[in-house]
Parts: C-alpha cells; sequence; structure tokens
C-alpha cells in the first residue's frame, strides 16, 4: 500500500480548502459539488444534522440561531474577548459562561466549543480528500494566521485530533503563501507577505535564500479583516432602515442575516465597480435598495484598513528593513482585492516609484491552501519539486512569566526562529515549601494583565528544604508549530518536578479526547459505511448480471460444473453482502467475477457473432442490457 | 506540554554505530541526529572558537547547513525519539544562532561562560533592575526627565511644544552618536580580549571583562534613555 498522503489544509474564517502536491504541482481538491471552496459554515438544523459548507448557506436565513460561521474568530479566546463581536452573530453563547473558560456555543439544547465547529469543516475537508483519492486521509498540515497565540493554535489542533486528523504541522499562512509563490521561480531576496482575509490580519517579512524561506518578522491582527467591513456596512444599513422605516432589526437574526447577504454582494461588486446596490426585503416585503459608490465605501472602511499599517511598519522595524529594500509583496487573501488595500499597501511598501507590483498571480483564496499542499509535501519527504525547500519560521508573540509585581520577565522575544527554548530557574520563599506556582503569558505588555494568560502552572513535589535553597529549572521550549512545551526539574535532588497545567484558554486533553470519540468514531464509520455500501452495490450489480445471465444463450455453453460453482459462489455473496465484513465482501464480488470470466468471453463471441450475423451491436449490446449502467462485470471494456 | 527526558551524551552514533565527536548533532555516516548534549555551548554548535570577533557569514552559513540537516520537518516521519532529538537540536541551534549574531547578545553570552553574573536582566524577584546613572551623565539626565515629563504632561492636555520638541530631539540625536562610540568601543574590547586568549594572565583577562562589563551596562543605561525619548516622541 501506497504511503498514506498528508494533505494540506487551509482552515479559513470565511472558507477552508483542502489540496495536495500533484506531481511537482500543489492542486486544490474540489468537494463534491466541484467547488474548491468549503464555505466554514456549520449548520445543525437538529442534534443529529450537521451540514458543512455551502449547504449550509440556506439554514442562515430560515434558521440562523442553528449555524455557525467565521468560529475561527472564537478559536482560543475567551468570552471576555468577543462581547461586542458577538452582535452581529445570529448565534449565542451558552448562557452560563464565565470570563476564563473555554467558548461554549448554545445550538438548541447542545453545546459546543469552537474547536468543535471546525472539526466538522475538518471533517468535510477529510471528506472531500478521501473521495478524491478513494482511500482514507488522516494527516494534514493545517494554515494559522501568523499571529495566533499558543491558546488559537492548540484550538486548531484540537479541532484536528477532533476531526479525525493527526495535524503534523501548523504553518503560519501568509509563510504557506509565500511557499506557494516561492516553488515555481528561484527567488533571492526580501518579500511581504500581506494577507487580509475574512477574519484576520497577517503581515510577514521573509527573506528568500537558497531555498530556505526564513521569516524575519511577523505581525498582525487576529481580529481584523473582511468580517469587520461587513459589520461596519450592516451597521449602516440597519440605521438607514430604522431611520426611514422607524424598524429596528437588529434583534431579528434572519433580517440582519439578510442585511449580511446583501450588503457582502455590494462589498465584492465594489471591487470592480464605481457603484453597487445594497439590495434586499425587509421582513414586511417591502424593497430595502441603497446605492453606495465606491468612494462612500472607501471612507467607510478606512478606519479598518488603517489598523494593518500599524503591524507593517512594527514588522519592518522588527525586521531592521525599510520599505524600499522589500523586493517583493504578495497580497493574500480574499480582501486584498479591494482596490483601496492594493492602494494602501503600495504606499506602505513604495511599490509604485519603485516600478514594483504585488504580486496577485495566484489566486488569493486558495494560495495559501496550496502552500500547505507544499508543506506536506515536504513533510512527506520531498521530491525533486521541493528539494532544499525548508521553512524558517518565527514566534509571533513574546513570551514571558508574571514576576513579583505583576510585571512580565520576557524569556523568549517575539520574532524568534522556532523551535525556540529558553530555561529559567525558580526556588522558594518559604521554608518547607514544596510548591511554586508560575503563571505563563504571551504578548509585548508590560502587566501580566494586559497579557494574553497561556496557563498556570503548579510545580510540585519540591523536595521541603529552606526558603531559597531548592533550584527548580524550568524549560520553555515553543516547537515548530508555535506552541509550549514545558518540562521541569529540581536540580539539587534531580528530582523531577510535576508540572500541572491548566490551560488558560484551552481544553485539557481528557476533554478534547470525548469530543474525539463523538465526532471521530462518526467519521470513520462514516467512511467505512460509504465503502461499504459501495462494494454491495458492486455485489448487487454482479449478482443480478449472473441472474440474467442464465437467459442468456452463451450460459449453455458453460460446462455443468462451471454453473455449479457459479451457482454457490453466488450464494455465498449473497450471504456476505448481508454481513459488514468489507473485506469479504469484495473478496466474495472478485471471486464471482473470476468465476463468470469464461462466461463474459462466450458472451462477448457470441455477441460479436450476432453482429457478424447483421445484428448490429447496439442491438446485441441492448440484449444484455437493462443491467446497470456501471462497467458491466461481464462485458470489459476492451472489444475484441 | 511534555517533560522531557534527560539524556547522555553519547560516542556512537545510535543509529549506524559509526564514531561521533561529542556533541556532534547529526551523523556523518548516515545523515540521523543525534541525542543532543547537555549544557552545549553556542560557540561549539558552530564550531566556532570561543571568540567575540566571529564571521556573521559563516556564522549564517553554517546555520542554513545545519537547519537542512536537523530541522523538525526533516523528521516528520521519523520515530517519536528522533523527533524529539531533532526538536531540542534545532532550538538549541536557534538559541545559539540568535545570541551569537546580535553582538551584545554575543559579549553578554561569552562574560557568562566567563563566569560573569550580569547586572542586567532580573534581579532576584524577576524584576528589571535599574542600572545607576552613570556619574558623568548625572546632569544631562535630570533635565532630560525633566523635559520628559514635560513632553508627557503636553500630551495629556493635548499641546504641542515645538521647542521642547526639538530639544529632545537634539537629546536623541546627542545619546544616538554616544551609542555609535560605545560600540566603537565595544569592538576594541572585543580585540583585546580575543588576543588575551593567546596567553594573558588571568589578572589582565579580568581587567579586560571588567572593562566590557562597565562599557555594557553604560550602553544598556543609554539605550534605554534612547528608548524614552523615542517612545515620548512618537507616541
Amino acid at each position: 500500500m501506497a504511503e498514506a498522503r498528508i494533505v494540506g489544509i487551509d482552515l479559513g474564517t470565511t472558507n477552508s480548502l483542502v489540496a495536495f502536491m500533484q506531481g511537482e504541482q500543489p492542486v486544490v481538491i474540489p468537494g463534491e459539488d466541484g467547488s474548491n471552496l468549503v464555505p466554514s459554515v456549520v449548520a445543525m438544523p437538529d442534534p443529529k444534522k450537521v451540514i458543512v459548507g455551502y449547504p449550509a448557506y440556506p439554514y442562515l436565513a430560515s434558521t440562523p440561531d442553528r449555524v455557525i460561521y467565521s468560529a475561527k474568530r472564537l478559536m482560543g479566546r475567551g468570552v471576555e474577548d468577543v462581547q461586542q463581536e458577538l452582535q452581529l452573530f445570529p448565534f449565542h453563547l451558552a448562557p452560563d459562561i464565565q470570563p476564563g473558560e473555554v467558548l461554549r456555543l448554545q445550538i438548541g439544547a447542545q453545546q459546543y466549543t469552537p474547536p468543535e465547529i471546525s472539526a466538522y469543516v475538518l471533517r468535510q475537508l477529510k471528506k472531500n480528500a478521501e473521495r478524491y483519492f478513494g482511500a482514507p486521509v488522516t494527516k494534514a498540515v493545517v494554515t494559522v494566521p501568523a499571529y495566533f497565540n499558543d491558546a488559537q493554535r492548540q484550538a486548531t489542533k484540537d479541532a484536528g485530533r477532533m476531526a479525525g486528523l493527526e495535524v503534523l504541522r501548523l504553518v503560519n499562512e501568509p509563510t504557506a503563501a509565500a511557499l506557494a509563490y516561492g516553488l515555481d521561480r528561484q527567488k533571492e531576496g526580501v518579500v511581504a507577505v500581506y494577507d487580509l482575509g475574512g477574519g484576520t490580519f497577517d503581515i510577514s517579512i521573509l527573506k528568500l535564500h537558497e531555498g530556505i524561506f526564513e521569516v524575519i518578522a511577523t505581525n498582525g491582527d487576529t481580529h481584523l479583516g473582511g468580517d469587520d467591513i461587513d459589520h461596519l456596512l450592516m451597521a449602516i444599513a440597519l440605521d438607514d432602515i430604522r431611520g426611514d422605516y422607524n424598524l429596528d432589526l437588529r434583534a431579528n437574526a434572519e433580517a440582519v442575516q439578510a442585511i449580511r447577504k446583501a450588503v457582502i454582494e455590494a462589498k465584492i461588486a465594489l471591487s470592480t465597480s464605481e457603484t453597487a446596490r445594497i439590495s434586499l426585503d425587509l421582513p414586511d416585503g417591502t424593497p430595502y435598495r441603497r446605492e453606495i459608490t465606491r468612494a462612500q465605501f472607501e471612507q467607510i472602511i478606512q478606519p479598518v484598513l488603517d489598523r494593518t499599517v500599524g503591524p507593517c511598519k512594527q514588522a519592518l522595524k522588527d525586521a531592521g528593513i525599510k520599505p524600499e529594500q522589500i523586493d517583493e509583496v504578495v497580497l493574500v487573501g480574499g480582501s486584498t482585492r479591494i482596490p483601496l488595500v492594493r492602494q494602501l499597501t503600495d504606499e506602505i511598501f513604495q511599490l509604485t516609484p519603485r516600478g514594483k507590483r504585488p504580486h496577485t498571480e495566484l489566486n488569493p483564496d486558495e494560495v495559501v491552501a496550496l502552500g500547505a499542499a507544499v508543506q506536506a509535501h515536504i513533510l512527506e519527504g520531498g521530491s525533486k519539486a521541493t528539494e532544499d525547500m525548508l521553512l524558517l519560521d518565527v514566534t509571533p508573540l513574546s513570551l514571558g512569566i508574571e514576576a513579583l509585581g505583576g510585571v512580565v520577565a520576557k524569556i523568549i522575544q517575539r520574532n524568534s526562529t522556532i523551535p525556540a527554548s529558553a530555561t529559567e530557574h525558580f526556588t522558594t520563599g518559604v521554608d518547607g515549601q514544596t510548591n511554586v506556582a508560575i503563571h505563563v503569558v504571551q504578548g509585548e505588555r508590560e502587566m501580566a494583565k494586559d497579557c494574553r494568560s497561556l496557563a498556570r502552572f503548579d510545580l510540585k513535589g519540591i523536595p521541603p528544604m529552606s526558603a531559597g535553597l531548592p533550584r527548580i529549572e524550568v524549560k520553555f521550549l515553543i516547537d515548530a508549530n508555535g506552541i509550549l512545551h514545558v518540562s521541569a526539574r529540581e536540580q539539587r535532588s534531580g528530582k523531577e518536578a510535576e508540572i500541572e497545567v491548566k490551560p488558560t484558554y484551552g481544553l485539557t486533553d481528557e476533554q478534547v479526547e470525548t469530543m474525539i470519540l463523538d465526532s471521530f468514531d462518526y467519521a470513520e464509520q462514516d467512511f467505512a459505511e460509504r465503502q461499504l455500501i459501495e462494494a454491495r452495490n458492486e455485489a448487487d450489480t454482479i449478482l443480478a448480471a449472473v441472474e440474467k445471465a442464465s437467459s442468456h444463450p452463451a450460459w449453455q455453453q458453460l460446462s455443468n460444473d462451471e454453473r455449479t460453482q457459479i451457482g454457490m459462489i453466488s450464494e455465498e455473496l449473497r450471504v456476505l453482502k448481508e454481513g459488514d465484513d468489507l473485506k469479504a465482501l469484495r473478496d466474495g464480488t472478485h471471486a464471482l467475477d473470476e468465476a463468470t470470466r469464461r462466461f463474459a468471453e462466450l458472451m462477448m463471441d457470441s455477441a460479436v457473432a450476432s453482429a457478424i450475423q447483421g445484428q448490429t451491436m447496439e442491438a446485441a449490446g441492448e440484449k444484455l442490457g437493462e443491467g446497470p449502467t456501471a462497467p458491466h462485470p461481464f462485458a470489459p471494456a476492451e472489444i475484441k | 506540554m511534555q517533560t522531557a527526558e534527560p539524556q547522555s551524551v553519547s560516542a556512537a552514533c545510535w543509529s549506524c554505530g559509526a564514531s561521533l565527536p561529542d556533541g556532534k548533532p547529526f551523523c556523518d555516516e548516515c545523515g540521523k541526529v543525534q541525542v543532543p548534549a547537555e549544557n552545549a555551548d553556542y560557540f561549539a554548535v558552530f564550531g566556532l572558537p570561543r571568540k567575540l570577533h566571529i564571521d556573521l557569514s559563516v556564522l549564517e552559513k553554517n546555520f542554513y547547513r545545519l537547519s537542512r540537516k536537523l530541522h523538525p520537518d526533516v523528521y516528520a516521519q521519523s520515530s517519536p525519539k528522533e523527533q524529539q532529538w531533532s526538536l531540542d537540536q534545532t532550538s538549541l541551534l536557534n538559541d545559539a544562532y540568535r545570541t551569537l549574531k546580535n553582538p551584545i547578545a554575543r559579549t553578554e553570552y561569552l562574560l557568562g561562560l566567563e563566569g560573569v553574573v550580569l547586572e542586567a536582566g532580573k534581579s532576584e524577584d524577576g524584576k528589571p533592575k535599574d542600572s545607576r546613572v552613570p556619574p558623568d551623565l548625572l546632569e544631562e539626565v535630570f533635565e532630560l526627565n525633566m523635559q520628559l515629563e514635560e513632553m508627557r504632561m503636553n500630551r495629556k492636555m493635548g499641546e504641542d511644544d515645538p521647542a521642547l520638541r526639538a530639544d529632545l530631539e537634539k537629546a536623541r540625536t546627542e545619546f544616538e552618536s554616544q551609542l555609535a562610540e560605545l560600540d566603537t568601543s565595544l569592538q576594541a574590547l572585543w580585540t583585546h580580549w580575543d588576543a588575551s586568549l593567546d596567553g594573558a594572565s588571568e589578572p589582565e583577562k579580568t581587567e579586560i571583562k571588567d572593562e566590557i562589563v562597565a562599557l555594557l551596562d553604560r550602553r544598556r543605561y543609554i539605550r534605554n534613555l534612547v528608548r524614552d525619548v523615542n517612545e515620548a516622541l512618537e507616541s
């Protein structure tokens, strides 16, 4: 059996894609509907039914409180982070949710965490890939915004596990895009990737040298993207409607979704037209139409786009690079289709004065998935196409420990190449103290309370000694996925200190485990079931053909033994078809196919003979016909 | 989160048995990653002599070469132990590269290897310690702090005082040129130190170390001043 394939997945805020390396080119795997994109939308019209992607869209209009979209914006976050934006989402949080807890969304009587919702999207992508390859897919490279923190990365990895995918690597989206662009040309120099997607913004600056893609600085905002533009336009339309019709639709989830759909259409139109119309019918049937010019649109979204400037400048500064030293700029993410974004990036990186243009050759919706496929291929061991390619990425945020007075002692600076580590020593403050509490944070601010809390640990089992005597060495290691690992030992006794980690916004291993079982079983069962159904159909086909065979003149040409043999094997297959042993069923089908081989040949001969006798081939075919349209088990495709 | 087990140093490749020099991160014979050495010295990681002047282009070249051999991407399909070693080796490589390519971090690291406990960084309670004001700067620093305070007040009130701004910009230029001078002096001390490795007496070496420590303290102090001025001017 061939080595199992590793696929590349772009788990996006708005759309998700799965891709793989076909020969020397990464290609996106389409779904059953032929579309490359799977919208990251999950509808659960009833507890037993989960609908993902385009088919989930209609539910946004009919049962908006049972549809989740943009779940990526909720990954690894707490209730205190998302209050504002939840106002415009039609779904609701569980009523008992506490600050500092993993979010739970209330859908009917059920509750789901954001990783579970993402797992449904991943499972759909997994299915699409399995359908395409005709084989199970269990390993993947998944992309994340470069500016994702530890909790958000862990949540993404958890989602993979729940979907039955081993996430071999989390790759930063802008870096993935650089890989996709870097594949077909031998580029050297400094590249900036500006990635404005549905929900997140990243800027990464890379140095390309002999196939090494070395990220030198990254920055961004995990809460900035096309969604924010949509929300601004929605707020304007809602105000407008209230003004004109004295109608407040904010609480009407269906109407809000209709408005959302209308403003997104207008937004997209404005990338190519000078004017567009926000057009929808109000709940009472009154048509609402509003013209919007590109100039107005640009004025509205300017504040959103301006928020990308700061991160770009910071990244340049951290990289120690001036805008004019950037050799190439790559634009990624659907929102970079907006003309004002192109203008803004042109200004930031001073492209026009230098006679340069940004790279937009690859579809901005697909380029990240294509890059993920390249990275997946590298992890598989690579080939000529990816030979010498190596990605060296960085951690986007500084890692620190809360010290006395709530200040942060930074132990790993942002933009350090990962994997990166730091070793710190801790001691006790009281005689006989056996526990030391450590609070790990991520961020650039001076006070721990202003940074992202990652985890609190208790170093336990320290041998009782005088205060200040124990010397506990704690190693913090950020792996190639940007995820933190911690190990500790007490140096005087040489004893491994026990660590109990309480992730602040993460799920515990046990929690993930229970969520996996639910969906994983389901997914595996799904695949097995599908294969079984296919095998049964195959068996049915051949059995039906055998049934008919006895009335064919060629049947009489078989020996008694041959006929008995066929009858026996058919009976066996009929029994196997009722069971669920896939292998036995396939073997049985194969055996019957073998046993009837001579009959098929005889039948062929007689068909040819009939043709010679003046009967048309078609008529002969019709006589045999009525069977399934699939390649007939009795009739080999090539006619001798 | 996981707990790593302490590893021991091996002198033969675990995979093919070829003999290896201590601390060699991968086997020349079979190419496999090796058990990381305990307390590896950053200079040794790159096969560099323990000197302050280093050839940065050689450093970079070796960094890329070793990354290609050791990176976790290369071991994605290998056994869990090889993956762990690759992770440990690569994080050591990255930590070493980050430290050595930065002239100040490199100097501080080497002083640390030489047993110097730097005042920099954190004190026992983890709080960053303020360096003492260098005596010759007392007057200037006093005035600067007054101006910075005024600038912050102005900002709060939404006012702008162009004269004050100009003064601060002048101070920044002044301190920046002092920083540049210090960097030149530091390089001269590097040369002294590197030369002292060829048989200088311990007291001579200690004297150079003390000079470097004093210079680094002063540099840190001035750098913080520049940072404060920049913050006041930018925000």
